[in-house]
This record gives C-alpha cells, sequence and structure tokens, in this order.
C-alpha cells in the first residue's frame, strides 16, 4: 500500500507541476512540452486506478496526436510571443484569487462527496474489487459494442466532421498552379491537338 | 491509503490551473486551446475515477468519448487558428473582430 501512496502522489505532483508549467511557460513550444508531461502522469494515474485502456488511449490519443498538432502549429507559426504575454502580470491577482476559490469550493464538494456519496466506502479499485478474471480493456469493450454503439457510431462521425472540417478550413487554391483536367484531357481529339502543315520542297516553315 | 478523494482533488487542481491559464494567457490563443485541453483532462480524471470506485465502466465510455471529442475540438480550433494567422499574419485575439461580433 505504502508503495501505492509515493506512485500517487509522485504522479499528482508531476501532474499539477506540469500543468502550472504550461500555463506559465514564457515559450508556447516549453507550454507544450509541459502539456505532454502533463498527459503522461496522468495516464499514470489511470493506470493506477486500474484504468490502464483509458491510460494507454490518453498516451496515444493525447501524446501521440493532438499534443504533436499543437507542437506542429507552434513551431509554423512565426508569432512575436512576448507581445501576447502582455497583460500576464496584470491579470495574475485577480486569476488567481478566483483559481483559489474555484479549487478550494470543488475539493471541499468533492471530498464530501467522496466520503457521503455514493462512492463512500468502495476502497478498492474496480480491477481488484470485482474479483472477475475480466481484463479493463474486455470490461469496456462489452459495454462499448452494446449499450453505447450507437454513441460510439457518432463519435466516429464528430471525428469525420472535424477531419473534414481541418481540411476544408486550411485548403488553398494558389492561383499559377497547374492542375490536372480530366475531361480537357478527355475531349481532345486529333483535330485540336494536331495540326498538319504541308510544307512544299525546298521553302520550310516559314512562319 | 489513496482514495477517490484524492483523485477528485488532483482533478480539482488540475480543472483550476486550467481556469486561471485561459484568465493569464487571454491573447495567447495557443495556450488558451492547451488550458482547454488541461480542463478536459481533469473531466476525465474525474469521470475515471468515479468509474473505478462506483464500479460502474459507464465512466471509463463516457471518457473516451471526451476524449473524441476533445480531439476534434483541438484539430478544428487549431484549423481556425492556422486560417486567422494566414489571413492576418498575427494571432492576438484581441484583434479577432473581423466578423463585428
Amino acid at each position: 500500500m505504502p508503495l501505492q501512496a509515493i506512485a500517487f502522489y509522485l504522479m499528482a505532483a508531476v501532474t499539477v507541476a506540469a500543468g502550472f508549467g504550461v500555463v506559465s511557460a514564457r515559450n508556447p513550444v516549453h507550454s507544450v512540452l509541459w502539456l505532454i508531461l502533463a498527459f503522461f502522469s496522468a495516464a499514470g494515474l489511470f493506470v493506477l486506478m486500474g484504468a490502464e485502456f483509458l491510460a494507454m488511449l490518453l498516451v496515444v490519443v493525447y501524446v501521440g496526436a493532438v499534443a504533436v498538432l499543437f507542437l506542429f502549429v507552434v513551431m509554423m507559426l512565426d508569432v512575436d510571443f512576448a507581445a501576447l504575454r502582455q497583460g500576464f502580470a496584470r491579470y495574475m491577482p485577480l486569476g488567481l484569487l478566483i483559481a483559489g476559490v474555484l479549487a478550494v469550493e470543488m475539493i471541499v464538494v468533492s471530498s464530501t462527496v467522496a466520503t457521503r456519496g455514493a462512492a463512500a466506502g468502495n476502497d478498492l479499485p474496480m480491477a481488484s474489487g470485482q474479483g472477475v478474471d475480466v481484463t479493463n480493456a474486455e470490461a469496456i469493450g462489452r459495454v462499448l459494442y452494446t449499450d453505447y454503439v450507437y454513441f460510439f457510431q457518432a463519435a466516429g462521425l464528430v471525428l469525420l466532421v472535424a477531419m473534414i472540417g481541418a481540411i476544408v478550413l486550411t485548403l488553398r487554391h494558389k492561383p499559377g498552379v497547374k492542375r490536372q483536367l480530366v475531361a480537357d484531357q478527355v475531349l481532345r481529339t486529333p483535330k485540336t491537338g494536331m495540326r498538319i502543315i504541308d510544307i512544299k520542297p525546298g521553302e520550310g516553315i516559314g512562319e | 491509503m489513496i482514495g477517490l478523494p484524492h483523485y477528485l482533488a488532483v482533478a480539482a487542481i488540475l480543472f483550476t490551473i486550467g481556469v486561471f491559464g485561459i484568465f493569464v494567457n487571454r491573447k495567447n490563443i495557443i495556450v488558451i486551446l492547451m488550458s482547454i485541453e488541461l480542463i478536459l483532462l481533469a473531466v476525465n480524471i474525474n469521470l475515471v475515477a468515479f468509474s473505478v470506485y462506483l464500479g460502474n465502466v459507464t465512466g471509463q465510455i463516457f471518457a473516451m468519448f471526451v476524449l473524441t471529442v476533445a480531439a476534434a475540438e483541438a484539430a478544428v480550433g487549431l484549423a481556425i487558428l492556422v486560417t486567422f494567422f494566414r489571413n492576418r499574419g498575427d494571432i492576438a485575439v484581441d484583434d479577432a473582430s473581423m466578423m463585428k461580433g
């Protein structure tokens, strides 16, 4: 048990510190790197809770796709990031105040829910508590493809729409780029495509 | 003994950091998007923690859907950002008033 506590406090501290690094780093590239660390240690928290499938999903989707996407965009845009940091100090006190109130409220409410609510007294995580030899991925799959199959399809639709939206938004037709016109190529006949010139001997083409 | 309140506290702190990031980085839309990702991560931690401690796998399914929507949101948001940068040469949110909204 102490090992679990040590792992939890390590992961939690790293997650929170990395989250703070995301919002306070001067360089947005560093922000993205902190974000990757935050996702990674959050995945560690998931593993600790016994939700291995979601932990791996977090690593693959967030670290592998979303964070790299952010990294690409941050490195691609040529922006003066120092100018964008104006007002950081100005909004800091109010932000800290609101954040502090929010954190205290949420921790009080959630600890009340955790100790008095429906989940009170359930100390054993599901993986070991159920006692059934069903892996986490299997348990998710059994529910996901039966009860939530329409939601699963809808999630696929959301991703499709997002993909098409991103392509449409960033697609640009440059003028002056030569493209293939299939209709023109198909409609081309010998009559329009070539010209037969009758050259008289000794004269050549004098055009 | 690590229990449900611990995970909920971590999620609450992470959520707060995300909100704080939106407050202090008002001009930098990239950091705002990253703060939103942090907030969604905090929500996911909450969902998974309750799912595990209630012994019901539904919470993890919903965390998966949140993950999907977060990925879609990041893709579309960054596409809009790239288009905006291409049109304006800058990404300052304050100047984003082209649509007179």
